[in-house]
């Protein structure tokens, strides 16, 4: 197999950024600069500065209606199957404009994957739920999608709970396998970024739990987002946080930061459970 | 005014009155059971008409004769054969072209109202597309004959005045709605969450199209088809207009053929009496009609219900 | 090991995109399809007409020349089977949908009906029409009437009745319900007073529908017979009558012989199109008019 083309060596911090910026010196997947998005006349994102960093877990945080899964669903563009959306300002994927008008959307979401709040497979086979993007791709050689299906499988850590049916109706599984199924599906194409919107929110503690420790395994190889209504597992997950609140970025830093020393008021609050 | 006890007083009264309420809540049930029972009889009148005249249609001819031969010449005064095969060809070359219309212009409409047109468009599109549905299939006969033959004449030299091409496209057209709203259907209840799903891994519409929606939708879809080839199989004016009578066993489209329903339709327009053996020819037809439309409405509830998808 | 190369995905894109650009293309040119026949069947229609529908073809009698002919019988016959169909489905297809909404248990009984219907509403016109020739016509021997060609056309559109009035009931809100019942009144009284008026509009679009669909049959009628020339106006349920599509029929058919029948049936197409396009709009008003919101 071909190997991937090289990442970009260099990533330019120009732009300064308003929250102070850990410096991790990783090079950065994402950087949103003055980000805003109106639905019709709501305005729900307001001039969003975050940068996302490579092989990181960043958490967004913030109660509901806060714009979190907004922001996220704007970072691979599917946001704007809503059709009154309007966006200004940049994000940046690798140093390019995601909303340029020469950048390919398709393009964006090859290399960027998302995990939905529930469970979606398609009404297919296990074997083809995975098996999707990779055929979408050109790839037809059966021994060829045998091995990426095994390999996403156990990429997202359900290869030993269906390796003997994968001719089977991906609903056929629970809540749970059917997200890891989810996982494995974005696992397929070899994304660079993957975005999980409450990933767990409609699973199960025992459930929730596996695809916890999947996320710190994933990190590894590929840089994460998720938005999550659980602080804890914020905590636990991720190295940084992102905490929003009516659509703008309170405060962002390392997790650790945010959960023991947060600078600002609102986010003590919100931690502390005293709102949202 | 009312002074104060008077309501009482009333519902006492009313009480008396009961006696005759009670008879009214026994005996509505009974009437509306009548008339629901009547769709009933209609079904029963409909079966039992056809069994019945067709087993004395069976006494005057084989069985083998009327589904094997390949002749039908009921008017013949030397030697009448009866074989209801021409007009099962008839019926089938009309029904395959209408449904080589009906069913790629009804899924692509489909397709398009249910995943690539605005809300506005569709808001549009769907009730102009729906008028279709609501010509008279008599109005379709007319632009058949008096239009669309003449200018297919033109194209094929070879063409007959009354040919099974012609009503067959025109045919396809007037079942384009129905598969158009029927697929439609079936698209917009995949839930949008399978779309997100394909989108979110950089598919364009038509691949989330052609490998997400249409697969989950495909039992509803291949219903809608199953529907259309009923309808086609039973529409009646538009080929016994533009198709013509000739009992031909043939696969030359191009010629006059003529379908089953156009058959009943020059029987019982002509004054065959009561008793004679096309007059009970028409009811073997009938039933092999019933029959044949009555099996494609079940099988596509089969269908729809036994491949529903679970999401 | 890598699987997915970056380099190819770019390189499948464009044509992938273009694909998806044509398709959407051809997706679009089709759904106008329909359309533009259906803007080229009226104008047929209409460009045919022009000059032949005038006062004196709506209320002339039928007459061998086409210059003379006029269509007062078929109107008439056609009134004559709306007269019929409208009360007879309205008060079948009510009652069943009442019975089988408000009395029905849901079991056996219940279920034959419900699947009776919709077997129906399957059935090819043209067995209806069958079925009238043999039990009205013959078995009654009411011969081809008003009252056997109503019947017969009753029995045709019962179903869109009986679905449309049960959808009516059904979508009564169940509050209502319970407050008649509340209120001690029995089951009938709940339906006549409470159920019924709140479902009217649904019921009437029903039936409207049910008329446009019964105005417009003619495989039916041929079968029961209907006269092709018939002079006489029908006057009563039992006298023989023609209507609207039976004369675009014949018409059609004799246009071989007689060009301008051609344009004599264009022209009671376009009162026919007239008479069904004033039905369906007036469903519409009802029900954008009497729809309550609860």
């Amino acid at each position: 197999m071909t190997p991937a083309t090289p990442k970009p060596e260099t990533i330019t911090r120009k732009q300064s950024i308003i929250q102070p910026e850990p410096d991790t010196g990783k090079p950065l997947v994402f950087n949103t600069k003055g980000l805003n998005l109106y639905y019709g006349k709501t305005h729900a994102l307001k001039d969003i500065h975050l940068p996302i960093a490579e092989n990181e877990v960043t958490a967004i945080i913030g109660p509901s209606g806060c714009g979190k899964s907004t922001y996220l669903k704007a970072l691979n563009r599917m946001v704007e199957m809503v059709e009154s959306v309007k966006i200004t300002g940049e994000v940046l994927y690798r140093d390019s404009n995601i909303f340029d008008r020469s950048f390919k959307v398709e393009e964006l979401r090859t290399r960027v994957g998302m995990v939905f709040q529930k469970p979606n497979p398609f009404p297919k086979t296990i074997f083809d739920n995975v098996a999707y993007g990779p055929r979408i791709h050109g790839i037809r050689d059966k021994k060829t999608l045998k091995q990426i299906v095994e390999k996403s499988l156990r990429g997202a850590a359900i290869w030993d709970e269906v390796k003997d049916r994968l001719d089977e109706n991906a609903y056929s599984l629970s809540g749970g396998q059917q997200q890891r199924i989810c996982i494995a599906r974005c696992l397929a194409i070899e994304p660079d970024v993957i975005l999980m919107d409450e990933p767990t929110s409609a699973l199960d503690p025992k459930s929730t739990m596996k695809v916890e420790e999947l996320v710190q395994d994933l990190k590894e190889k590929y840089s994460i987002v998720i938005v999550t209504h659980n602080m804890q597992q914020a905590a636990r997950i991720s190295d940084k946080t992102a905490f929003f609140l009516n659509g703008e970025v309170v405060e962002y830093d390392a997790t650790d930061t945010i959960f023991s020393n947060p600078s600002d008021k609102r986010t003590e609050d919100y931690i502390s459970g005293r709102f949202g | 005014m009312l002074k104060a006890g008077s309501v009482k007083e009333m519902i006492q009264q009313k009480k008396k009155a009961t006696s005759s309420t009670s008879v009214i809540e026994k005996a509505v049930p009974v009437l509306l059971f009548t008339a629901a029972f009547i769709s009933v009889l209609t079904t029963i009148g409909i079966v039992f008409t056809l069994i019945i005249e067709t087993i004395l249609f069976f006494r005057q001819v084989s069985i083998a004769e009327f589904f094997s031969g390949t002749v039908l010449r009921p008017l013949s005064r030397v030697e009448p054969q009866y074989s209801i095969l021409p007009l099962i060809m008839g019926t089938m070359m009309t029904t395959i072209i209408a449904m080589l219309v009906a069913i790629p212009v009804g899924l692509t409409t489909a397709v398009y109202l249910s995943e690539y047109a605005s809300t506005g468009a569709r808001k549009v599109l769907k009730p102009m597309i729906e008028v279709l549905a609501g010509i008279p299939t008599i109005v379709y006969g007319f632009f058949a004959f008096t239009f669309v033959t003449p200018v297919l004449r033109e194209v094929i030299p070879g063409l007959a005045s009354t040919n099974a091409l012609s009503p067959g496209l025109v045919m396809g057209i007037m079942i384009i709605p129905m598969v158009a709203s029927l697929s439609e259907d079936a698209m917009s209840s995949v839930p949008n969450a399978m779309r997100e799903g394909a989108l979110a891994m950089g598919c364009t519409k038509f691949e989330v199209t052609f490998r997400v929606v249409i697969p989950a939708a495909i039992s509803g879809i291949i219903a809608s088809f199953v529907l259309g080839i009923s309808r086609a199989i039973g529409e009646t004016m538009i080929v016994t207009i533009a198709s013509g009578s000739t009992k031909n066993f043939t696969f030359d489209v191009t010629q006059s053929m003529q379908t089953m329903t156009a058959y009943i339709v020059e029987v019982t327009s002509g004054d065959a009496a009561a008793g004679t053996t096309i007059y009970y020819s028409l009811y073997a037809v009938a039933m092999t009609l019933f029959v044949f439309t009555l099996t494609m409405n079940m099988l596509a509830r089969y269908i729809s219900r036994r491949f529903r998808e679970v999401y | 090991m890598e699987y997915i190369d970056i380099d190819r995905v770019k390189k499948r894109m464009d044509k992938r995109l273009f694909i998806n650009k044509m398709v959407k293309g051809i997706f679009f040119a089709s759904a106008m399809f329909g359309l533009v026949v259906l803007a080229i069947l009226l104008y047929r229609v209409i460009a045919d007409s022009i000059g032949w529908i005038s006062m004196d073809f709506l209320t002339g009698l039928l007459s061998t020349s086409a210059e003379r002919a006029g269509i007062r019988g078929a109107i008439i016959g056609t009134l004559w089977l709306m007269a019929i169909v409208g009360p007879v489905t309205m008060i079948l297809g009510v009652g069943t949908a009442i019975y089988l909404e408000e009395y029905a248990k849901k079991g056996k009984i219940h279920s034959i009906i419900q699947t009776n219907i919709a077997n129906l509403a399957g059935v090819p016109s043209i067995v209806f029409g069958i079925l009238g020739l043999t039990i009205f016509v013959r078995l009654f021997g009411l011969g081809a009437s008003v009252i056997a060609g109503g019947l017969t056309m009753s029995l045709l559109v019962l179903p869109i009745v009986v679905v449309a009035a049960q959808e009516a009931i059904r979508s009564v809100p169940s509050h209502l319900r319970e407050a008649s019942y509340g209120m001690g009144a029995t089951k009938w009284q709940t339906i006549k007073n409470v159920i019924l008026p709140a479902s009217i509009a649904g019921i009437l679009t029903g039936v409207i529908l049910a008329l446009s669909r019964a105005i417009g049959e003619t495989a039916p009628l041929v079968v029961i017979g209907i006269p092709a020339l018939l002079i006489p106006v029908p006057t009563n349920v039992t006298d023989n009558f023609t209507a609207l599509p039976m004369q675009i029929y014949y018409w059609t058919l004799d246009a071989v012989l007689v060009a301008e029948y051609a344009n004599l049936a264009a022209a009671t197409i376009v009162v026919l199109l007239i008479v069904l396009f004033i039905l369906n709009s007036a469903a519409i008003l009802i029900r954008n008019k009497f729809s309550k919101r609860y």
